[in-house]
């Protein structure tokens, strides 16, 4: 398993790098920059390809490690690795990346090449945010994103991109800050096997915390990665957000970008305050339970197929934080910490799965808009008649996102639906109903949009999708279907980094 | 009683700078108009010479001279040469500035090395009164910069503001030390330093205050900073650069010197006081930048929010916290010439870019100086990759260590109030219509300078280490 090559650093730089030539070449040449930039993400793509295939699926430990010393004088590392539960998210960014440059292929017409970079910088970061194991690298890769993301909404966004991006910047910079004075907090306090202080993840897991201590890091800690996921109430930011953003930015913002913090949850919150989890789990399972139920309501009532989508993810994203937080009153239910790990398996597989589905909705969206330049459902109608093509894709998204069976979106909501019963029956109960919920609001704007008469002369003159959007959604189908069939190889890559994490939580850090 | 002579060389530097500038006004003063260039051109060679001295003047060990009034210490000499290189930036951004202006002239260049030489003074102080000295030499040449556009109206309010309320500060702080000097007997810091522990609590506490009165006037911290924006704002561009830039890293030496060498014995009473002055400036800093249209009140106020950090670094009271605000101070310089360096790339003679309004659009006229600026307001908010996080950072680190962690939480959230002025600045740049056609008239020495100083946020961001090491072992290995 072990090969010369820095792999990981490989896959973090190349796109950065690559997006930095692309700004370079890019003042003048538009189309040489946007070949460029599909080269650099299909490079990353390949590149972290081996991430996959050489990765040793009985070690729950970190893989493809690298150390590097950076600030001596904080004991700061350039210390990556990845294990079970990054690495999906890692190549779910680089697959997802080169669909956004193609997406943004024959759209983006103002400043092409700043485009096309800031998304692969922003790829470069987000892959660094997964794969960092000191907690401060992590902090600067969690913090230095948000420019790239703050740029593309403000730029090429709607008409009041101004208002959306920087509401999203603050949001995310609040919840974050807090948790930066928690990691200081805890490197006054943690040592390494050398016996100076750190900040690897990895010793701050077994850095012992009084039961207050671990709950004020806990809050602080929910409060960063509240804000991303994002959990109800915190979850205002994601709809401005959407709306105003160009497609490209709605895909990697619902895809990935959400998913950092559910990954914070399991990198950071379980194992760092698992006591403090286990006394406020009741608090995040009522906010993902809000989430899921009150959200998916709200959702039902969108006359804006994003905002609509944007509702829908924030309902999904609810399953995940759900399925992480489960297992305590499993443990309490059962009797065995067993019954977790299909919890913490099923908030994962959703993660991956809602990455797939969220982005193939909001590229429909994407489709539609560049044609009639509205996102309004009232302004649709009959659009089978006229792009039958894209209808097939729209239907077969739309009942992923319902969580039909066969399809990944299933697989996920059902894992964490049977934990949920494990735990109590009033969760299943809850969250099941989103069953209906989800089934309703996206079959419904389906209905309204892709079925019907042609509602209007507009409608009547589309175009059905170009090979370039047909192969996207394609690829996007693809994936959604293998997961979706057969997401056994998914969850064997898993495995055994959930299981030592919940061994690893099923222990009390209180001294 | 023998008179000895006193060991010159650890002066050296400052010595070798006095006499560059005796020669340069002399030179200056048969020079033609169109001959200025040579002033400057000897003014940067003076600076550069005397950075070098310092740098090989370098002695880990703490040396004094001239009967303990001069300290030469690894601080000082990091100061000094980071001094001479944020003026060497500030002369050369303010050069087409004051062509434009008329204001090309040598004094610009004599007063603003004289300052320089009273900054060095008051980093190498090991006295009462050598403190004093720098300081009036560094003031007395800022209140003549300001005032050298005199058919300016604001800038002759500017610089009667400036002397009138920098007079009183000093006065106040010479009143301060006088009490010092009546309980302890002494002038010399060291000798204060071990007499602090015997002496009236009363007189003493009065003494301090009077003087932690006057620092906190040089650094602006609230509620002492009613001049920093009515002077940044009323100073041509090109004296703002220097006002705002280098001067605070000599203020943050005095304060070090003042406190640390002299009234070490009071920590525990100077730790109160500094908090409040450092909550109070972060805090009102931030939240007044808001209401800011012109930019350069802004960044006045935001300079007021980062002193409140420098200050938060010295409340933690460890060597390391020392480091940590020396760290931030030169950051800070780093940032503020740039910043500033900034509204004189976009100025041309007639117009001043001095509004927010006027980067509107920035990005559609030149995509690199839109990145250096972004770069450079995403580093004062304290956003990684960029230098400024790590100054905040190793500053709220050294907090929490010392158990300040509220000091710290206050810290942080007052930084997110300001992420917004700042994010104003990048929307007007990145996401605003471009509204001043105009292209960017700036010569090819400022480009560069600027790029540079640009890249140097981003290089030293990505990888802080070296800086941060000197900056943390300037404390530890000396004492």
């Amino acid at each position: 398993m072990f090969s010369n090559l820095p792999l990981l650093s490989l896959v973090i730089w190349t796109p950065i790098i690559g997006g930095m030539l692309v700004l370079a070449i890019g003042s003048k040449n538009n189309i040489e920059a946007k070949v460029l930039a599909l080269l650099v993400s299909l490079v990353t793509l390949v590149l972290s390809i081996p991430l996959w295939t050489q990765f040793d699926t009985s070690l729950a430990s970190m893989q493809f490690e690298e150390l590097i010393p950076w600030i001596s004088s904080f004991h700061i590392n350039y210390h990556i690795a990845v294990d079970g539960i990054s690495m999906p998210l890692i190549l779910l960014t680089t697959f997802i990346t080169v669909i956004v440059i193609i997406a943004g292929w024959k759209v983006i017409t103002y400043k092409t090449a700043q485009y096309m970079a800031a998304f692969l910088i922003l790829e470069g970061l987000m892959i660094g945010a997964f794969a960092s194991v000191d907690a401060i690298l992590f902090y600067v890769f969690w913090e230095a994103l948000l420019i790239p993301m703050f740029v593309i909404i403000g730029i090429w966004g709607g008409p009041n991109r101004v208002y959306a991006t920087i509401k999203f910047f603050l949001y995310t910079f609040l919840g974050s800050v807090l948790m930066l004075i928690s990691l200081l907090y805890m490197y006054m306090h943690a040592v390494d096997v050398n016996g100076v202080g750190t900040f690897n993840i990895q010793d701050l897991h077994k850095l012992p915390l009084s039961l207050n201590a671990q709950i004020l890091i806990f809050l602080s800690f929910l409060l960063a990665f509240a804000v991303k996921v994002p959990m109800w109430p915190v979850h205002t930011w994601l709809p401005d957000a959407h709306v105003e953003a160009p497609t490209g930015a709605s895909v990697i913002l619902a895809a990935i970008m959400l998913k950092l913090g559910g990954y914070g949850f399991v990198r950071f919150s379980l194992p760092i305050t698992p006591d403090a989890s286990m006394t406020l789990d009741w608090l995040v399972i009522l906010l993902s339970l809000i989430a899921i139920v009150y959200i998916g309501f709200v959702a039902l009532v969108q006359a804006d197929m994003k905002k609509l989508i944007a509702y829908s993810s924030i309902s999904h994203m609810g399953f995940v934080t759900l399925g992480f937080f489960l297992l305590w009153k499993i443990t309490d239910n059962t009797g065995s910490a067993s019954g977790a790990v299909l919890g913490l398996e099923g908030g994962m597989v959703q993660m991956i799965s809602h990455g797939f589905i969220s982005a193939a909705m909001f590229l429909s969206v994407g489709v539609l808009y560049d044609r009639m330049h509205s996102r309004m459902i009232k302004d649709y109608g009959g659009v089978v008649n006229t792009m039958p093509a894209f209808a097939t894709f729209a239907v077969f998204f739309a009942m992923a996102n319902a969580g039909l069976p066969g399809t990944s979106g299933f697989v996920g909501e059902f894992m964490v639906i049977m934990a949920a019963f494990k735990a109590n029956f009033w969760y299943a109960f809850l969250a099941a109903i989103t069953l209906i919920l989800g089934a309703a609001y996206t079959l419904w704007m389906i209905k309204r949009v892709v079925f019907g008469p042609i509602a209007n002369e507009q409608v009547e003159h589309l175009d059905d999708m170009s090979g370039r959007e047909f192969f996207m959604m394609l690829l996007l189908a693809v994936a959604v279907l293998i997961i979706g069939l057969y997401p056994a190889p998914l969850l064997e890559v898993m495995h055994a980094s959930i299981d030592n994490l919940v061994a690893h939580i099923s222990i009390t850090k209180i001294p | 009683m023998n008179f000895v002579t006193p060991d010159f060389m650890p002066a050296m530097p400052e010595i070798f700078l006095l006499s560059m500038l005796c020669v340069i006004m002399i030179i200056d003063l048969f020079l033609k108009d169109e001959s200025r260039g040579a002033t400057y051109v000897l003014s940067l060679i003076a600076l550069i010479a005397t950075a070098f001295l310092s740098f090989s003047n370098f002695s880990t060990e703490s040396i004094t001279t001239f009967n303990g009034s001069f300290i030469l210490d690894p601080m000082a000499t990091i100061l000094k040469i980071a001094i001479c290189i944020i003026v060497v930036g500030v002369f050369i951004y303010a050069k087409d500035y004051l062509k434009d202006r008329n204001m090309y002239k040598g004094e610009y260049f004599t007063l603003g090395l004289f300052g320089v030489l009273g900054m060095m003074v008051m980093v190498s102080a090991g006295n009462f009164l050598t403190v004093y000295l720098g300081l009036e030499l560094l003031s007395l040449s800022m209140y003549a910069m300001i005032a050298m556009q005199r058919d300016s109206i604001v800038a002759s309010e500017a610089a009667m503001k400036y002397f009138i309320l920098g007079a009183i500060a000093s006065g106040i702080l010479l009143y301060g030390m006088s009490m010092v000097y009546a309980v302890t007997g002494s002038l010399d810091l060291a000798t204060i330093n071990k007499a602090v522990s015997g002496a009236d609590r009363v007189v003493m506490s009065f003494g301090l205050v009077f003087i932690i009165l006057g620092v906190a006037f040089k650094l602006g911290a609230v509620p002492f900073h009613m001049w920093m924006p009515d002077v940044y704002h009323g100073s041509p561009t090109s004296v703002t650069l220097y006002i705002a830039s280098a001067p605070k890293i000599a203020a943050f030496a005095m304060m070090y010197r003042l406190l640390v060498d002299g009234l070490a014995g009071m920590q525990a009473d100077w730790q109160m006081i500094l908090i409040i002055l450092s909550v109070l400036s972060m805090v009102f800093g931030n939240i007044v930048a808001i209401a800011q249209t012109n930019i350069k009140r802004m960044l006045a106020y935001s300079t007021i929010s980062h002193v409140g950090f420098i200050i938060m670094g010295v409340v933690a009271g460890t060597q390391a916290g020392y480091g940590a605000s020396m760290f931030y101070a030169i950051v800070y310089a780093i940032m503020s010439v740039a910043g500033f360096g900034m509204i004189v790339l976009l100025s041309r003679a007639g117009f001043e870019a001095e509004n927010i309004e006027d980067f509107k659009g920035l990005n559609q006229k030149s995509p690199w100086f839109a990145f250096v600026m972004m770069a450079i307001m995403f580093s004062m908010a304290g956003v990684p990759p960029f230098l400024g996080f790590w100054a905040k950072i190793t500053v709220l680190q050294e907090a929490v260590n010392s158990g300040f962690l509220w000091l710290a939480i206050v810290g942080v959230l007052a930084s997110v109030i300001g992420a917004f002025y700042y994010l104003r600045v990048i929307k007007a740049v990145y996401f605003d219509k471009l509204v001043d056609e105009t292209p960017i008239q700036a010569s090819m020495d400022i480009r560069l300078t600027l790029s540079l100083n640009g890249m140097a946020i981003l290089a030293l961001g990505l990888y802080p280490t070296v800086l941060i090491t000197l900056c943390i072992t300037a404390f530890t290995r000396a004492i």
